[in-house]
């Protein structure tokens, strides 16, 4: 991928104006993270101060118990004291699964529905949004009689599953769009070579479509990852992800310092999903996409 | 070569059935068959409960208490688990439609204004007209928000793009009650964001939890907050598939850039904003979480939350959470009619 | 049979020498599983249970904040996903009107020579039940501020809408009152403990018809709106839990919360370390003209899942029998006001023990008072705006109910 040529690099006013509409808009999306982050370095007190909102910056309170203005306890309390590496590789187990499952089911469904000319083709799409206007909530509580019933409820598996097939409907209709965008010449160059439908899908269509796949695969890691009703819901105590944990550790009843191991447990969990934005990040801006293209 | 056909190859239907097997069946099996039954729940309500007197005792005292006798319901159950016909009688009743409610207040109302009260404190109605402002309101303006945002970012030298992806996405990665907590906390008098604003207003006593509009107000900017990294993101996607030889056709012939993102860029871009249109209606329609998570159920509530009050507790009412399910599709489909009139417009040349 | 007597003697009785203490039954076989709720002292009584499990006894614990959506499917079930249920007054009348709980008479007769007769939760002269602690909203005040506004201990609501006002006037403190009446439970609870302070009946004798818009009704209402005068403009976001901080910060020094918290604002506490050696505990108040507590009183306890084997019934009992043992009490006598033989009461105590000594009466448990507390809850928030009148927010939280209980079968 060759660099942009001088003459179509965007003028230095265009990107001064654009870099500070960024900054006021990064302001606003990152100071409630960048906030919550730094007060999980100091203790209830002065995060959560009712007297003033400096206490959580200057940490007055942290430095009376722990003798600094920064403190790790909260961390050493979720990580260790509460084993919280437990829920995060139930997580990570319930996220791939979701991820990988629904990206092939969603891959396959959108290029037959991209690609078809039948009228059909059009009724499952309106189906499908039928679907995705049905509130979660309604529906899960309905699983949870056949579940018990059927020895279902609890497992990972179950899940699982439930997650890819409530985000099917987004699936099908993103990566849809995506494949609608792609030429036909494409597959009906390879087509007329000779190969059949899931070769032209699988080594024409798929190697241009990695900006369709990352973003819905962001999307369904997202779905695995922050789900909170149906893991609420569906898992055992053992198989729990992180994020009906962190709303546990606020529980009924809040216990005095547990509310700090919630903010500590969200901060946990964020960091390491800078690695997997900055990954998908630069397959989505590579060039592999306008070179095929325009083939 | 390329060769055009004038037709695009047929997918034979048995093509397509295999393609699109995994995912029908997933969504068969855990959408559509589920959905069908809630449908028939709203229809119907429990049977009448056989009561009886008993005596009750506690670490407190003994009383004698109304109790459902047990085993009578087992075999009323059995007989008829889906429980007692209802018809429409639950989509009329009070706590939704309200039709013989509606009927009293306006064959009474002197004028237009207590009429609309009245309406308006029927709960269904009330939890409607916030649950319509909220997504007209949210849905364009986080659209437009969002690509902004992409053309902005799309505009910045590739090495910055990284973090600012990042640090974008993150009112979307936050999972949504925890991001809605550390707001209220923030909100608060003497948080950071309310502490800041009763300096800007000079209002000492200035407090976005008081008052209904301006926690109407906090739950919109919440909306577009969390809504504008996803609407960002797939237009960012999108651009990066920006054909790059009508790209470059254009500025051959000499159009300005704001003509470039006009006509090339934008039609581009139009099927994936109705796609995103759509998901934003939707998801906006449903909103809930945001509303228990500001603790402002006192100020506002939404078809959801209605679901979710119905729902919880120790005797959940399953045919009115139905009912109102399928009220909160048919109005979802009302909004979209516009949108899926595009799309099947779009769809037609195709055939 | 008035058993408050029993109960106010057994919560003062230290322990005798000579008690029998359950055991894990040995070379017990099966598995025991328990659905819970998720705080401190069902947390302790989970690890009691657990330490039977040998290796030819699984004991595992399932403390879930959901566990009132998940109680009936996973009980229906045969055999039932979990062998015994915790839960609340509230939440066990669910459980009994779908019949899926066991009669525990015989399984009391052999092994639960320790348990208090106070501690049998009887349904029609069956053992239902076995609770093991009590909890209670009651009052908690800042001694110091009192003294300094020279007001005397409010006994009565009243009095504490006049200890506010001196406080007030004082310039202490600008609104000295705090109540948990965030909607979607807490404020129908704030109503229903003030109805039932004045006696109230919440439904026609004998039927499931709501009988709320009444005197008492608007009595109930009055008083709240009176009490939130000296409330924050925030009030209606806030829940038991916003209490304690508020107190730290010296904004309010008169509140009402339930006494499980009570170690937030005692010395100790992390939460509210600064004004806790001045905080006090004390029964709630009553309504101006009646002799007892406006509170309700709630206990835990656990029943046994009827669809499952009576090995794994029997086996579970015993399970528990070690795990509410008088060792429980002693082991962790700040958790809860514990209902077990040998509990003494600690400070923490205090405030439920005097509401319940004074005669505040338990939380009702007909199947359709959930309904009434939610439809109560739901709309009496436009009176406390000040959009409507007390009358018309009861008329419609009784409209909301008989539309709710015509759903549930409790009218036709």
């Amino acid at each position: 991928m060759t660099d942009t040529p001088r003459a179509h690099r965007p003028p230095g006013s265009l990107v001064a104006l654009a870099a500070g509409f960024i900054t006021i808009w990064l302001i606003a999306a990152a100071l409630p993270f960048v906030w919550t982050a730094w007060g999980s370095l100091k203790v209830e007190g002065d995060f959560f101060s009712m007297v003033s909102w400096k206490d959580a910056f200057f940490g007055p309170r942290t430095t009376a118990l722990t003798g600094s203005a920064f403190t790790f306890q909260a961390y050493r309390d979720v990580w260790i004291g509460q084993e919280f590496w437990r829920q995060a590789l139930n997580t990570a187990v319930i996220t791939v699964g979701v991820t990988a499952i629904s990206l092939t089911f969603g891959t396959l469904g959108g290029y037959a529905l991209a690609r078809s000319t039948a009228r059909y083709a059009f009724w499952i799409l309106i189906a499908a949004l039928v679907f995705r206007a049905m509130p979660g909530l309604t529906l899960v509580s309905g699983y949870l009689l056949p579940f018990f019933e059927w020895n279902l409820w609890g497992h990972q598996w179950t899940t699982i599953i439930v997650l890819v097939a409530l985000n099917q409907p987004f699936t099908l209709w993103l990566l849809h769009s995506f494949f609608l965008s792609i030429p036909r010449d494409l597959d009906e160059a390879a087509l007329i070579d000779g190969c059949s439908r899931l070769q032209a899908f699988r080594l024409v269509i798929m190697p241009v479509m990695w900006p369709g796949v990352i973003t819905a695969g962001i999307f369904s890691f997202l779905v695995g990852y922050s789900d909170f009703v149906i893991c609420a819901m569906l898992l055992r105590e053992e198989n729990q992800t992180m994020v009906p944990k962190i709303i546990g550790f606020l529980g009924t009843t809040q216990q005095p310092g547990q509310v700090m191991y919630s903010v500590a447990a969200t901060v946990s969990v964020i960091v390491p999903l800078l690695v997997l934005v900055l990954f998908s990040q630069r397959r989505i801006v590579g060039g592999l996409v306008s070179g095929a293209v325009k083939g | 070569m390329l060769i055009h056909p004038a037709r695009p190859t047929h997918m034979p239907h048995r093509t397509f059935a295999l393609f699109i097997l995994p995912s029908m069946l997933a969504m068969i099996l855990f959408i559509a068959l589920p959905l069908v039954s809630v449908i028939i729940q709203s229809f119907h309500i429990e049977h009448p409960q056989v009561l009886v007197q008993q005596e009750t005792c506690d670490p407190f005292g003994c009383k004698t208490e109304t109790r459902v006798d047990a085993a009578a319901m087992e075999q009323l159950d059995a007989a008829a688990p889906q429980g007692q016909y209802n018809g429409i009688g639950t989509y009329l009743n009070s706590a939704h439609l309200a039709v013989s409610e509606l009927g009293t207040i306006w064959a009474a109302a002197p004028d237009l204004s207590t009429g609309l009260t009245q309406t308006l404190n029927l709960p269904f109605y009330r939890a409607l007209l916030f649950t319509l402002i909220y997504t007209l309101v949210v849905s364009p303006v986080s659209l437009a928000l969002g690509l902004l945002i992409a053309l902005a970012v799309n505009v910045l030298p590739r090495g910055v793009r990284g973090g600012v992806i990042y640090l974008t996405l993150l009112p979307m990665i936050v999972p949504s009650v925890i991001g809605a907590l550390t707001l209220f906390w923030m909100i608060d008098q003497r948080g950071i964001i309310g502490a800041f604003l009763q300096w800007v207003t000079g209002d000492d006593t200035l407090s976005l939890k008081a008052s209904g509009a301006l926690a109407w107000a906090t739950l919109f900017v919440h909306g577009v907050w969390s809504n504008a990294p996803f609407v960002f993101i797939v237009f960012f996607a999108a651009l990066q598939t920006v054909p790059r030889d009508t790209t470059e056709a254009a500025m051959v012939d000499g159009a300005s850039r704001l003509e470039r993102l006009r006509l090339v860029t934008m039609p581009h871009l139009a099927p994936i904003a109705t796609f995103l249109m759509l998901i934003l209606v939707m998801d906006n329609f449903r909103v809930f979480e945001s509303i228990i998570g500001l603790s402002a159920t006192a100020h506002a509530s939404s078809l959801s939350s209605l679901i979710f009050f119905a729902l919880r507790g120790d005797t959940p009412l399953f045919g009115s959470a139905a009912a109102t399910s399928m009220l909160t599709v048919i109005c979802i489909f009302v909004l979209l009619l516009p949108s899926l009139r595009n799309a099947w417009a779009g769809f037609r040349p195709k055939a | 049979m008035n058993l408050r007597p029993a109960f106010a003697a057994a919560t003062v009785m230290l322990l005798t020498a000579g008690s029998a203490i359950a055991e894990c039954p040995a070379d017990a076989t099966g598995s025991v599983r328990i659905l819970s709720n998720d705080f401190a002292a069902l947390a302790a009584i989970n690890e009691r249970a657990m330490s039977c499990a040998t290796s030819t006894l699984t004991v595992t614990a399932n403390q879930s904040t959901q566990h009132t959506d998940l109680q009936v499917p996973a009980l229906t079930a045969n055999p039932a996903e979990y062998t015994v249920k915790f839960g609340a007054n509230g939440s066990m009348t669910a459980l009994l009107t779908a019949g899926l709980l066991r009669p525990l008479d015989d399984l009391v007769a052999k092994y639960g020579q320790d348990l208090l007769p106070t501690q049998l939760i009887k349904i029609d002269g069956k053992v239902m039940a076995i609770a093991f602690l009590a909890n209670a909203e009651h009052f908690y005040y800042r001694e110091d501020t009192l003294a300094d506004a020279g007001v005397a201990i409010p006994q009565t609501w009243d009095d504490v809408i006049a200890a506010a006002e001196a406080i007030r006037a004082k310039g202490t403190m600008q609104n000295p009152i705090g109540l948990a009446y965030a909607p979607g439970w807490e404020l129908g609870q704030g109503f229903v403990n003030l109805y039932l302070g004045q006696d109230g009946e919440l439904f026609q004798p004998g039927t499931a018809l709501p009988s709320i818009n009444n005197e008492k009704g608007v009595k109930a209402l009055e008083t709240m709106k009176a009490l939130t005068g000296y409330m924050g403009p925030d009030y209606l976001t806030w829940s038991s839990d916003a209490m304690a901080p508020l107190l730290e910060a010296n904004t309010i020094a008169l509140t009402n919360f339930w006494g499980s918290e009570a170690a937030e604002v005692l010395p100790g506490t992390e939460r509210a370390p600064t004004v806790a050696p001045m905080m006090r505990l004390s029964a709630a108040p009553k309504m101006t003209g009646y002799d007892h507590p406006a509170t309700t009183i709630w206990w835990d306890g656990f029943g046994i899942a009827k669809n499952i084997p009576d090995a794994d019934a029997e086996t579970t009992f015993r399970v528990m029998m070690h795990a509410i043992a008088p060792e429980l009490a002693q082991e962790h006598p700040d958790l809860a006001v514990w209902l077990v033989k040998g509990y003494v009461p600690t400070p923490a105590a205090q405030g439920v023990i005097a509401s319940v000594q004074g005669g505040a009466p338990s939380y009702p448990t007909v199947p359709y008072m959930n309904l009434i507390h939610t439809a109560i809850d739901d709309n009496i928030v436009g009176y406390m705006k000040g959009e409507e009148s007390a009358q018309q927010a009861l008329a419609d939280a009784e409209a909301a109910y008989s539309t709710a209980a015509r759903e549930a079968g409790f009218i036709q």
